[in-house]
């Protein structure tokens, strides 16, 4: 073989080259598109090496983080529970259902009724099998409010749930076709009797188990011997390192402490770029930073304004200066790519003052100031990109001005209470997920208070469709509402933007959470 | 009773009188503000009912002189009481994390004071020729950096560029000392460098100050060597202000490192405070408060008895 295909192959092993990328420059060589596939998909999947030890270094870990699944909210705690916690299912990195302790899934016509069979000989840590009623035990202890479950409202319309021999029945509300997605949600860990007696003793039957739980500074595992799945989970060992100053992260993936590290900050990346030994991953995911106008109030109870504003916006500019390049511009709606069921033909917005100016002398708005609430950790880069929106708004002869709000309270004291402000979300696994959580009347989080009966009744209507074909112009129609009468204005989608060192082996870009949602450390291996 | 003796009982109890009137002020501090616990634990689903409930079961709803006095009554028996966060047991989780800072800040105790006094003298000796210019430059550049870049430039050069310690300054039970002094290398050489200066200028001025006097003469004339000088008849006298300097900054080791920790990544009391504040942890952040004031007032008053002690006047009154 000639040396430049070989180094190809190297970088394809290293998950330097994506399959697109490896093909097109091979075949430039003269290797026939066929056998080029062929030969990415014996580098992608070389033997994964088994055994040592693979180190994380952590942004989003604090000394009050506890084992209990339900109380998960930042990163830290979500990627140790991945660590020693196994779900009903998982989604893969292509949006489709991974089985884990489920083995089979089947609903009714209107997805009024799941029935989940359980894995047989699946074990706890704590050597007990895992059965259909420690299922059921979860389910019901993430019902109840007093579990603070983080996983709540996706368990509420669950009207029904009762265990026979190894299955596991659901009875909902409404019909949900996407009820096996929402059973992957990470805070729905199964646990042994649903964790009732003890939430919080790290009991799972994931693929390593609890060493050393020091919260807020490191947590460390060992391999699950009897762990069901001999696909992943590799090394023997593995550790989590909180380390929530940027550059103590980065030093310490560049002195070889960790081999992973998440967050990475957008300004630096390409610097690190150029570091030896470590490679930087910009994972397209599903999260958005955004400004939200609360529809209700004035002056954005008027839709003209609400236009002025989404057509002032400049989304590329905050895409190459906020996110350093590394993300995608957005269209007012909060789905993208990464969600299955997307439509890619929905028109995209762009910048046109004179359109803005348009709308904004139909909105008649009497030319006070418009105010604009950030914070810097409303995003990173939430104030700049606050500015950048007051010089293209301006320019279309809008009224913009930021006021700068302080980073503690924030979320108390501006977001949902203010009525326009920066902020952000993660994104979910599916759209009806993000669309109930925070664009439905009744919805928790309504943060835009956006009510529109039509948009509820399409997203019920999607709900319980089980055509796919269907749902997707439901899902369709209803961006197109979000898009054009909400009060999201939605600049960009960012990437996870993440480092590994050379020697680690099997990573895969994963949009449904960073570091491989939670699982970098279990799926990848030393080389 | 000999009047030394009294003079520091009377320093001590004034200590602990000033350390009630401090447990007091935190308390109130922390009672004032805004939002109380409860809803801070709630969040802001927080049903009336659910807050009274809540309120209740912690003792909200008691008056606050009430709740000082149980809270004081268990500090003085050992028990903090419970994070509101994770529900564990404020004291067991203090205690390590007390045993970090004490570990850190003891070694870079151990390297700076006798480094410092060393260097104070010699730049004393030599004033104003070459020794005494280098060492003022070097300590005073050290001190004008701030301390994070002081960490940031060490983390680059000995961990990432030439990787001769480890970047990541984690400590945990088990460990042997030996780990544990590597472990804590760079931390140390940092906190050594933001400490020196201080100490050292003020052993320097002390000293220069002493070396007016007329006694210092006499030793001169009666051929003591400079340095003989210094460390007979100079350093005893200049005690008392270089004690004060010594005691402040130890203070700062213990209690004003989390700069330091969160760039090494050191599990200590800064840290665990910055997490529990902005959980709105109350309770932990007054028991840290506390603890912190407690170190202050404790090396200020060790720092007033050495004083006291050192006095040749206070300890032969006539």
């Amino acid at each position: 073989m000639t040396d430049p295909l070989d180094r190809m192959i190297a970088a394809a092993k290293a998950g330097r080259m994506s399959r697109r990328e490896f093909v097109g420059r091979t075949t430039a060589l003269g290797v026939s598109a066929a056998l080029a596939s062929a030969l990415y998909t014996k580098a992608a999947h070389a033997e994964p090496k088994k055994g040592g030890l693979i180190r994380m270094g952590m942004q989003g870990g604090e000394s009050t983080n506890s084992l209990d699944p339900a109380l998960a909210a930042s990163e830290v705690p979500f990627a140790v529970n991945m660590t020693w916690g196994e779900m009903l299912v998982d989604v893969t990195p292509t949006g489709e259902i991974d089985l884990r302790i489920a083995e089979e899934i089947s609903a009714n016509a209107d997805a009024t009724e799941w029935k989940f069979k359980i894995r047989q000989g699946v074990e706890f840590h704590n050597g007990k099998t895992v059965t259909a009623d420690d299922v059921v035990a979860t389910l019901r202890r993430h019902t109840d409010e007093k579990s603070q479950s983080g996983a709540l409202g996706i368990v509420q319309g669950i009207t029904d749930m009762s265990a026979e021999g190894d299955m596991v029945t659901l009875k909902l509300a409404s019909g949900n076709a996407d009820l096996p997605y929402l059973m992957g949600d990470y805070h729905l860990i199964i646990q042994p009797n649903g964790g009732i007696d003890n939430p919080t003793e790290g009991i799972g039957a994931g693929p390593y188990k609890v060493v050393v739980h020091e919260p807020g500074i490191r947590h460390t595992f060992e391999k699950h011997a009897n762990y069901f799945d001999t696909t992943i989970g590799h090394a023997d060992q593995t550790e989590i390192l909180v380390i929530n100053d940027g550059t103590a992260r980065t030093g310490a993936l560049q002195s070889g402490q960790v081999h992973m590290m998440n967050r990475v900050d957008p300004k630096i990346a390409e610097l690190l770029k150029r570091a030896p030994g470590v490679q930087v991953k910009a994972v397209p995911g599903r999260g958005h930073y955004v400004f939200i106008m609360h529809v209700d109030k004035a002056p954005f109870d008027n839709n003209d304004l609400r236009m002025a504003l989404k057509l002032s916006v400049n989304r590329q500019e905050m895409v190459d200066k906020i996110l350093g390049g590394l993300g995608s511009i957005g269209n007012d709606f909060p789905i993208n790519s990464a969600y299955p069921l997307f439509d890619d033909s929905i028109p995209q917005r762009e910048y046109d003052a004179a359109l803005a100016a348009e709308h904004y002398a139909k909105s008649g708005h009497d030319g006070s100031p418009i105010i604009l609430r950030t914070a810097q950790g409303a995003f990173p880069g939430a104030v700049e990109a606050a500015q950048l929106f007051q010089q293209t708004a301006n320019a279309a002869g809008i009224p913009l001005e930021i006021k700068r709000e302080p980073d503690d309270g924030y979320w108390s004291n501006v977001w949902n209470v203010e009525p326009f402000c920066a902020s952000y979300w993660g994104g979910r696994p599916v759209q009806d997920q993000m669309y109930a959580t925070a664009y439905l009347s009744t919805a928790d989080w309504n943060d835009t208070k956006f009510k529109n009966a039509k948009f509820d009744e399409l997203l019920m209507a999607a709900r319980a469709e089980l055509n796919a074909d269907t749902r997707k112009a439901t899902y369709s129609e209803m961006a197109k509402i979000v898009r054009d009468e909400g009060g999201l204005i939605l600049p960009m989608f960012n990437d996870f933007v993440e480092a590994v060192r050379d020697e680690i082996q099997g990573w895969e870009a994963d949009p449904n959470g960073e570091l491989m949602n939670g699982r970098a450390h279990v799926k990848c291996w030393l080389a | 009773m000999h009047p030394v003796l009294t003079l520091v009982v009377q320093r001590i109890a004034l200590g602990l009188l000033l350390l009630l009137a401090v447990s007091a002020v935190i308390f109130l501090g922390v009672a004032a503000l805004p939002g109380d616990t409860a809803q801070a634990i709630l969040g802001q689903s927080a049903t009336p009912q659910a807050l009274a409930n809540l309120r209740a079961e912690m003792g909200l709803d008691q008056p606050a002189l009430t709740r000082y006095f149980q809270w004081l009554g268990g500090v003085l028996t050992g028990d903090l009481g419970t994070s509101i966060s994770n529900r564990t047991d404020i004291a067991a989780a203090i205690g390590q994390r007390l045993g970090n800072t004490l570990f850190l800040a003891g070694w870079a105790a151990v390297i700076s004071v006798p480094l410092a006094i060393l260097l104070g003298l010699v730049a004393a000796r030599y004033n104003g020729r070459w020794p005494d210019k280098l060492i003022s430059g070097a300590t005073l550049s050290a001190i004008s950096l701030p301390e994070f870049v002081v960490g940031y430039l060490i983390l680059y050069f000995l961990a990432v560029k030439w990787q001769l310690f480890p970047s990541v300054a984690m400590v945990f039970p088990g460990m042997g000392m030996m780990e544990r002094l590597n472990a804590v290398i760079l931390p140390v050489i940092v906190l050594v460098l933001v400490v020196l200066a201080h100490m050292m200028r003020m052993t320097r001025a002390a000293i220069l100050n002493v070396m007016q006097s007329a006694y210092i003469e006499t030793a001169e004339l009666k051929g003591l060597s400079p340095m003989q000088v210094i460390w007979r008849h100079a350093f005893p006298n200049a005690i008392a202000p270089v004690v004060n300097v010594v005691m402040l900054n130890l203070a700062y080791l213990v209690v004003g490192v989390v700069v330091v920790e969160v760039v090494f990544v050191y599990p200590g009391m800064g840290q665990y405070l910055v997490d529990h504040v902005a959980k709105r942890d109350l309770p932990v952040v007054q028991a840290v408060g506390l603890i912190f004031a407690a170190v202050y007032i404790g090396l200020n008053i060790l720092a007033d008895v050495i004083s006291i002690l050192a006095n040749p006047r206070l300890r032969h009154p006539k």
